[in-house]
């Protein structure tokens, strides 16, 4: 524990000095020309405070003076797995599968409010996933295909009373063309160059939207959009059907649901069939995979297509949820966003997106007693989660090395 | 005519502005291959203690006695402050990641975006910070064209910044070490050359790039936002990867290449648009010359 300390007491006490030369300028000189340093002193102490308390707890870790307490802890949880393992996956799955059905029944409208949102971001981390984690495609412009699922089913409901169940398709279809749009100038690009490229387009998209005056009201966003709509048997006066909307909060949420269900299934069959494994190829080494007679130019394409597709679905649900779209909700920031639940969750693991996805979502509603420190932790939490768990909280299994390893 | 000319010039200090924050993007990148995020936070934050501190010198009263050397001591202190900065965050953020994937640090610097972007905004309220004005009036008058003395401080600046980082990169000893460490980091270190202190100088050197870069953006508009890295900033990787990235040159033709495009494009075509006509370059440029217009053949880097 001393000799551990001794290592780093050094890093530390310069770390913290460096950060009050940072914070000091930003708090401590005032316009009227005078400088102060107690708000800095105050700021810089409790940093100091809650880092020293941090490094105390690793320290005690790395020396194992805590060890019985996290023997005790692998142990039971060896246990737990051993147990778990002895049930069918088919049990867990359907037990998630019963939890996820009677959720709405004993929440509230705020807590399915937050469960809507990570099923929506379960879709669009899983379509992303497709590009990012099965293709190897870093994709930083992918809300621009949510966009225009959204806008789709805004317009068409708005100016031709088209229902949600028939825009869906619809949506998903265009989101499929936008995808190929994008996808084919960009095929020949690698790495990087790709990144800024797809960052381009969905700027691109997100001004055209924010500017197209005409057709989509510009920044004050289309206004109206019904939500969806069934048709329930009526028997008050014979026999009749009638248009009943969705508005309560937990048929959408079932909605959501099912959406959600739909894009695990289907990332999952694709995950495991002669598509993935060829995108999976690519992503290892797309030279030799085009030597291995696959078509990397269709199965790219594919990839952006198929990503491209849920988000569609997931940004006609989006709409129809919000009755609202304003080219608000696809900036840059949320590509980002849901970037960060395909990474932190684990890249190409089913299960560690949806935990991402999950956790992104919830994090941000819990500390909303924090208000203005709100982005600021989730902003220093993911640095945080990436330097202790590079690889996602539930990293994808994968056969063999990956040319990344040996490089080293 | 003159209004083409006009143009011309805005087009020029632009494109300087956003050479000198690709040039932030193209170091870091040629040194560790990372997209820096937080770059574009450097150039806010450069923005917001340029501010601080000239506005300081005005309440001292030294801004009027002394404007030359406030202004100076403004620009160096500010730089180095960036330079701290950026440092401070490679060693924290991206340096224990290193040896992982690109996209988890690619991941990292995104989280340390939004940290610095909201720790600028907790600190500095989220209101625009106004420079002071009366620092540079009036301007030359070439026939119908005027250049304002800041524009002209402005282009001077850039070229001087431009020319001095050629002359580090090419001519002495820390450039070629830099260039040698960017080919090769176990071959450089086999020749004791400490691949931990250049990727830190260059870090540095990037952020003070974009610091000052900061600081004219903010005497240019006359105010800073906690927000403003992020257009800059994204526009900036977009010349940085136009001109080929890792490439010093291609960076600087590539910012004066988006910063053209962007002011013809505005002041001919429609103002409404004018982001969208850097990007649609960028992807033409793109798609006929996939690795940027100086940059090499890369071999195949994945995410």
């Amino acid at each position: 524990m001393i000799q551990e300390f001794k290592k780093i007491w050094k890093p530390y006490a310069i770390g913290l000095a460096w950060l009050m030369g940072l914070l000091w300028p930003l708090l401590g000189i005032h316009p009227d020309g005078t400088l102060s340093f107690d708000r800095t002193f105050t700021v810089w102490g409790y940093i100091a405070a809650g880092s020293f308390i941090c490094l105390l707890i690793h320290l005690l870790n790395r020396s194992d003076a805590i060890q019985p307490v996290g023997q005790a802890l692998s142990r039971l949880r060896e246990q737990a797995a051993r147990a778990a393992q002895r049930v069918p996956t088919q049990f867990w799955v359907g037990a998630a599968l019963v939890l996820a059905c009677l959720y709405p029944l004993f929440t509230g409208r705020y807590a399915q409010d937050v469960a809507t949102n990570v099923l929506i971001y379960i879709c669009l981390g899983l379509g992303l996933n497709i590009v990012v984690g099965l293709a190897g495609m870093l994709d930083l412009g992918y809300i621009a295909f949510y966009g225009v699922g959204a806008y789709t089913y805004a317009l068409l409901n708005i100016h031709f009373g088209v229902s949600f169940w028939l825009s869906l398709p619809v949506a998903a279809a265009l989101a499929c063309i936008a995808g190929c749009i994008i996808g084919y100038p960009t095929l020949r690009m690698r790495g990087d160059y790709l990144a800024i490229v797809t960052l381009g387009f969905g700027e691109i998209v997100r001004i055209i939207l924010n500017n197209w005056m005409t057709l989509t009201n510009g920044p004050n966003g289309l206004l109206g959009v019904k939500p969806p709509s069934i048709y329930i048997p009526n028997f008050d006066a014979g026999f009749s059907f009638e248009l009943f909307y969705i508005k309560k909060l937990h048929f959408l949420y079932y909605i959501a649901l099912a959406l959600a269900i739909i894009t695990i299934v289907a990332v999952r069959r694709l995950n495991f069939s002669r598509i993935g494994r060829a995108w999976e190829s690519i992503r290892e080494d797309e030279t030799a995979a085009e030597l291995m007679g696959v078509n990397t130019f269709l199965l790219k394409l594919l990839a952006y297509a198929m990503g491209a597709l849920f988000a569609g679905l997931a940004g006609a649900f989006f709409c129809a949820r919000m009755r609202f779209v304003s080219p608000e909700s696809f900036t840059f920031i949320e590509s980002a966003m849901v970037l960060s639940m395909v990474v932190l969750g684990g890249m190409g693991s089913i299960p560690g997106i949806m935990l991402g996805a999950a956790a992104l979502i919830v994090l941000p509603e819990v500390f909303r007693e924090f208000e203005t420190y709100r982005m600021l932790v989730f902003g220093m939490a993911m640095v945080v989660m990436m330097l202790f768990r590079p690889a996602g909280l539930i990293p994808a299994k994968r056969m063999g090395t990956r040319s990344d390893d040996r490089e080293g | 005519m003159d209004y083409f000319l006009q143009q011309l010039i805005n087009g020029i200090t632009l494109g300087g502005l956003y050479a000198l924050i690709a040039l932030g993007y193209t170091m870091v990148y040629g040194v560790i291959q990372l997209i820096n995020f937080a770059h574009g936070e450097f150039f806010a934050a450069g923005g917001y203690v340029g501010v601080i501190l000239l506005s300081y010198f005005t309440g001292r009263g030294y801004l009027d006695t002394h404007p030359v050397l406030c202004l100076t001591a403004a620009f160096a202190l500010t730089m180095a402050y960036c330079a701290f900065l950026a440092i401070g965050v490679e060693k924290v953020a991206y340096k224990p990641l290193r040896r992982e994937s690109r996209l988890s640090v690619l991941l990292s610097a995104l989280g340390m975006s939004i940290f610095l972007t909201n720790a600028l905004m907790l600190t500095q309220g989220v209101y625009d910070k106004a420079y002071p004005s009366e620092l540079f009036q009036g301007g030359f008058q070439f026939g119908s064209v005027t250049i304002s003395y800041l524009r002209v401080m402005i282009l001077s600046m850039t070229v001087v910044l431009l020319i001095a980082l050629n002359i580090l990169v090419f001519r002495t000893k820390i450039g070629i070490a830099m260039r040698a460490t960017a080919q090769d980091k176990i071959m450089s270190s086999l020749v004791s050359i400490s691949s931990n202190r250049i990727i830190s100088l260059t870090f540095g050197i990037g952020a003070g790039l974009a610091a000052a870069a900061g600081i004219m953006v903010g005497l240019y508009y006359g105010s800073v936002r906690y927000d403003m890295g992020f257009l800059p900033g994204i526009k900036a990787f977009a010349a940085a990867v136009l001109g080929g990235i890792g490439n010093i040159t291609g960076a600087m033709l590539g910012g004066l290449i988006i910063g053209m495009v962007e002011i013809f494009g505005a002041g001919y075509i429609s103002g409404q648009y004018k982001d969208v006509f850097a990007f649609i370059i960028l992807i033409a440029v793109l798609y006929f010359k996939p690795t940027g217009i100086m940059g090499e053949n890369i071999d195949d880097t994945r995410v």
